[in-house]
């Protein structure tokens, strides 16, 4: 599809979300029962969208390594796995990062802007921004500004993704609402015309800090504001949900959801993200129960 | 007020002297559910068993659980596993004891519930003190065990080399088929004595006592999820019971050679530990030993160097 000129709205009139009803339609879709083959087909999918994600203060240059590892090698015994989509760490262990997953196809994604809260000067963040990108990242998560946000100034939020999406030059920006913070389902649809309309590649959910992290209908109400972008402008964004998906069957959910709501375009990890880090093994558990009809138990898979 | 009610009731009696009640009161009873992780859900299969005594009679529709269920049950065993395993042995002493407490006062309805399932009042209740007793026994053996099981092993260095028991971790239990509370109390209690965490098949054809045992449990300060109950066919559910990963051991109490084969089997893809009980009389002192709580536990051995210690000098 020819890229539409696209004229920027006021996002005071974002369209306003019926909580009820988002509820309902996600409720629904955690209904459906995908067994055996799909379900195996599922999973790899899933494992091939996770960003596996190290994100704490007490992250080390070992604890990196050994995730990059897992990243390459999810479970050797059991062949043909995909790997994950990418690996996602402080700028600081990019480097770090980026060499141990050279060769292995994963991207390296790295938060950036003073994440997690994002309270910080603007210079600030844009050096933050081209620090990772230099290091070697090859994605960028960023967060807005929500207490800008909340005070109604959005356009400082709009400004503010523009210039961080510059400062990333050729790496693709996914820009985090952090939806726990924004209460309300019309806020989070706002949040969500105003990133992508100032360039994102991906809206993301949140942190992983800050509870609620990504849930159903939240995600709902973002993959429609995605798909009403689409229709707008011919210009497909990501999703990624992040923070508190760790069993498979609502990973599972998750991709119903976005192939009823986007379809099968975005069924891919270039379109679709989970930024999760305990998901991958609970993946493989179920994997190895369908493989080998028994029930599997943690002790028996590599600590991630 | 007794004198109010008696005139109401000579006002509504029949001109015969007679005295009816006007209708049949519908009896309130219970429904029999499983019990996991501290609640009483329903099975997830839907399915369901009756169970009758010799005499025919109905006594409860049971739950016929599912391997589903027994998941389930896995996974709240696992996460009470943390809690319970590190509790202070006493601490667990004065939970087993006040399960007892609970199991004293409720005795009528278990006495009751016995005599339903073809045993004579004696015999009831004969078992359900022997019940309490025995909770009672290994309440105090909680804190006593390791004592007596440990030892501080002479080593050729400068090491204080010692080694004790410690809980196994999840355990599945197949409990005796013939018996409707003594067995399955008798191989529980020395399995959550020793900081062990258990999910519970019990009788298939007397399993009455086991939903009630399950509330006197929720009612004693037990943590949801460190015993489970899941009411079902030992020929349906052994295999999951046997094969679980992430289940640590297991114990089997019924006889079936071809049962103890396939448990042997399926139990060593994890090397689980495996005990295969075949006491008759489990109300007899057979029955209680603090070897049954020995059965779950592992001997972890620890070396300590001692050459320094404390940063004082040599001493010699």
């Amino acid at each position: 599809m020819p890229q539409k000129m696209i004229t920027i709205p006021d996002f005071s009139l974002s369209p306003r979300i019926d909580k009820t009803g988002i509820e309902e339609r996600a409720d629904r879709i955690t209904k459906r029962s995908i067994k055996k083959e799909t379900k195996v087909n599922g999973l790899k999918l899933v494992l091939n969208m996770i960003d596996l994600t190290t994100l704490e203060g007490k992250d080390t240059e070992g604890k990196v390594k050994q995730m990059c590892y897992k990243a390459a090698h999810l479970m050797d015994t059991y062949p043909e796995l995909p790997t994950v989509a990418a690996v996602c760490v402080y700028p600081s262990m990019v480097a770090i990062a980026k060499k141990m997953v050279e060769g292995t196809g994963i991207n390296v994604a790295s938060v950036a802007t003073a994440f997690p809260s994002g309270q910080s000067a603007l210079k600030v963040k844009l050096a933050d921004t081209r620090y990772a990108v230099s290091e070697g990242a090859d994605e960028v998560d960023m967060v807005i500004s929500r207490g800008k946000f909340l005070e109604g100034e959005y356009n400082f939020v709009f400004d503010e993704i523009a210039q961080v999406k510059e400062a990333c030059g050729n790496a693709r920006l996914k820009v985090i609402l952090e939806t726990g913070e924004l209460i309300t389902f019309d806020k989070v649809r706002r949040a969500s015309d105003i990133a992508m309309y100032a360039g994102a590649d991906f809206i993301k959910t949140s942190t992983g800090k800050i509870a609620p992290a990504a849930t159903l209908p939240v995600t709902l109400v973002m993959l429609e504001a995605i798909r009403d972008f689409y229709y707008k402008t011919g210009k497909m964004i990501g999703m990624k949900p992040a923070g508190g998906i760790s069993k498979s069957k609502l990973a599972l959910h998750y991709l119903v959801m976005v192939n009823e709501i986007l379809g099968e375009e975005w069924m891919n990890n270039h379109w679709f993200r989970f930024g999760a880090s305990s998901l991958a093994n609970d993946v493989l558990m179920q994997l190895m129960k369908e493989k080998t009809g028994v029930y599997q138990g943690k002790d028996y898979f590599a600590i991630d | 007020m007794e004198n109010v009610l008696v005139k109401k009731d000579k006002q509504l009696s029949s001109g015969n002297g007679v005295e009816k009640p006007l209708q049949k009161r519908l009896e309130v009873l219970k429904t029999y559910k499983l019990y996991i992780g501290g609640k009483f859900p329903r099975t997830e299969s839907g399915r369901y068993y009756l169970a009758e005594n010799k005499k025919g009679e109905k006594l409860a529709n049971m739950c016929l659980g599912s391997r589903k269920d027994f998941r389930e049950a896995v996974v709240a065993a696992r996460n009470a596993f943390g809690d319970w395993g590190s509790r202070s042995a006493f601490n667990r002493g004065q939970i087993l004891y006040r399960i007892a407490e609970m199991l004293e006062g409720r005795k009528a309805q278990f006495i009751d519930e016995i005599i339903k399932q073809d045993n004579t009042l004696e015999e009831a209740k004969l078992e359900v003190d022997v019940a309490i007793d025995r909770l009672i026994y290994y309440a105090g053996w909680c804190d006593k065990f390791q004592q007596i099981y440990s030892a501080v092993n002479p080593v050729a260095s400068s090491h204080f080399n010692f080694s004790s028991p410690e809980p196994t971790g999840v355990v599945s239990l197949i409990a005796p088929q013939n018996s409707s509370l003594i067995g399955m109390v008798s191989v529980i209690a020395p399995i959550i004595a020793g900081g062990n965490t258990c999910i519970v098949l019990p009788s298939f054809s007397k399993p009455l006592c086991a939903v009630t045992f399950a509330e006197v449990l929720n009612s004693s300060d037990l943590p949801g999820g460190v015993v489970n109950i899941i009411t079902g066919k030992v020929k349906e559910l052994l295999p999951y019971f046997s094969d679980h990963m992430d289940v640590n051991a297991i114990a089997y109490c019924e006889k079936n050679e071809e049962d103890k084969k396939l448990i042997q089997d399926k139990a060593s893809l994890n090397m689980k530990r495996t005990q295969f009980y075949n006491t008759k009389n489990w109300l007899s002192d057979q029955g209680q030993s603090p070897y049954f709580i020995m059965d779950f536990q592992e001997i972890k051995t620890t070396w300590h160097p001692i050459e320094n210690i404390g940063g004082t000098k040599g001493g010699y």
